[in-house]
């Protein structure tokens, strides 16, 4: 079955959907773009067109109504919003802290029961999973497992290649050295002119370590990453847009769809964005990140009131 | 009578010697203050620490919870705290300012609000 899609088509269907397209400054995607039809090296394998969605930092589970009002509705807003999609993404990844961190072992389960009940009206229902630290650090991502599968995996579609990283499950954010070896393994069978999408929850790189955004362990991934030509990380974990460059390696991280946080160290001190009656829902939302020819662009989703 | 009188003589001079170079040894060493710092869930005792800059201060990190990390990365210094055990670390900072520190060991559902700051001044 091919769900090719005109690349103007997707753009305006985007633009429709109140989305905005990610142009990068930092020369992240539209750089990769230019430099492979300069080169007329495009990312091997990726032939085909697709998009997927991500929705990050869900935190089900959260009921401050004063951070967020609609604590209990506005994982289904989003949720709503990509069922009326079209056309439909390929596939939906949540990149982690799908629920609030819970010290209560039976809590922590009822909610991520709840929480996969909730998706469970997801049209599309080819959906992958990453843990963050509110879903795994405490109990080594034994509760995750039981509900959303492995917090680490790779995979491929339509010629690109996906890594899922977990830089949660170790209450230090380690990745850690067996999954560095199998990342190692995984990326050892692949050509370098591979699209890559790798996808986690915390940052691959030292964004803010004040205020836990970053992986201490990270440069050892990236080391093994950087031969690739083509590589993306998306990721979750900051509740807010962010993109960088590490060398060639573009790094997008998502709105969540609980409470926004400040630029990074914006403020003294970390602490939810708060929320505006006059603006609701601001800071909250989602993406799609469309593939073409194994180079990705972002369309953002603000939830809708 | 006379040998043992000599010998206490040379126990003298020697006990000196080395009373000497126990002086010079604590004179030369400069003191260093220490402040114990204890991690609980889910707080730093104390949250502020204030020191001089050039200051060396040895933090002694200590919790009876679980374990627990001490992260002031501006100030390029981190250990674990593990329960039972006294982890020392010496800070001796070069810059003024207020910096952050955090535990980087996720430890339960208050883990996020785990934070202080040590303030260097001139
Ligand atoms: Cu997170
Ligand atoms: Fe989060």
């Amino acid at each position: 079955m091919h769900k090719t899609i005109d690349r103007r088509q997707f753009i305006k269907l985007a633009g429709l959907g109140g989305g905005v397209v990610f142009a990068s400054g930092l020369g992240g995607f539209s750089a990769l773009a230019q430099a492979a039809s300069r080169h007329g090296k495009k990312a091997s394998g990726a032939e085909e067109d697709f998009y997927f969605v991500q929705l990050s930092d869900t935190h089900w589970g959260f009921s401050n109504p004063v951070i967020n009002p609609d604590f209990a509705g506005t994982l289904q807003k989003a949720l709503a919003q990509v069922n009326a999609l079209s056309p439909a993404p390929d596939f939906i990844v949540f990149t982690g802290d799908l629920t609030q961190t819970t010290d209560d072992a039976a809590l922590r389960r009822q909610r991520m029961s709840e929480f996969r009940d909730i998706i469970a009206a997801l049209k599309v229902r080819d959906i992958r999973y990453l843990a963050g630290e509110h879903d795994a650090a405490l109990d080594q991502g034994a509760a995750f497992k039981e509900f959303f599968g492995d917090t680490h995996y790779s995979f491929d579609h339509r010629g690109v290649h996906f890594i899922a990283l977990d830089n949660v499950s170790d209450p230090a954010a380690n990745i850690g050295a067996d999954q560095l070896a199998w990342l190692g393994a995984d990326l050892a069978k692949l050509d370098r002119q591979q699209a890559i999408v790798v996808l986690t929850h915390r940052p691959l790189f030292d964004l803010a370590p004040s205020w836990d955004w970053a992986t201490p362990d990270a440069g050892k991934a990236i080391d093994l990453l950087m031969p690739f030509e083509h590589v993306t990380v998306f990721y979750g974990h900051i509740h807010q847009q962010h993109h960088h460059m590490t060398g060639h390696i573009a790094h997008h991280s998502a709105q969540g769809l609980m409470w926004p946080l400040p630029a990074p160290l914006s403020v003294p001190k970390k602490a939810p964005v708060a929320w505006d009656p006059a603006a609701p829902y601001q800071g909250l939302g989602f993406r799609q990140i469309e593939s073409e020819h194994g180079v990705p662009t972002i369309t953002e989703l603000p939830v809708k009131a | 009578m006379r040998k043992t009188r000599r010998l206490h003589v040379a126990m003298a001079l020697f006990t000196s010697t080395l009373l000497g170079f126990a002086a010079a040894a604590w004179t030369a060493v400069p003191v260093v203050r220490v402040v114990k710092v204890s991690a609980k869930r889910y707080e730093f005792r104390p949250a502020s620490i204030t020191i001089s800059r050039g200051e060396s201060l040895d933090l002694e990190l200590v919790t009876d919870d679980v374990l627990m990390g001490f992260n002031a990365p501006d100030l390029g210094v981190r250990s674990n705290i593990v329960p039972g055990q006294v982890s020392c670390l010496r800070i001796t900072p070069q810059k003024t300012g207020t910096f952050p520190f955090l535990c980087d060991v996720f430890c339960g559902s208050g883990h996020e609000d785990m934070n202080g700051s040590i303030t260097v001044v001139d």
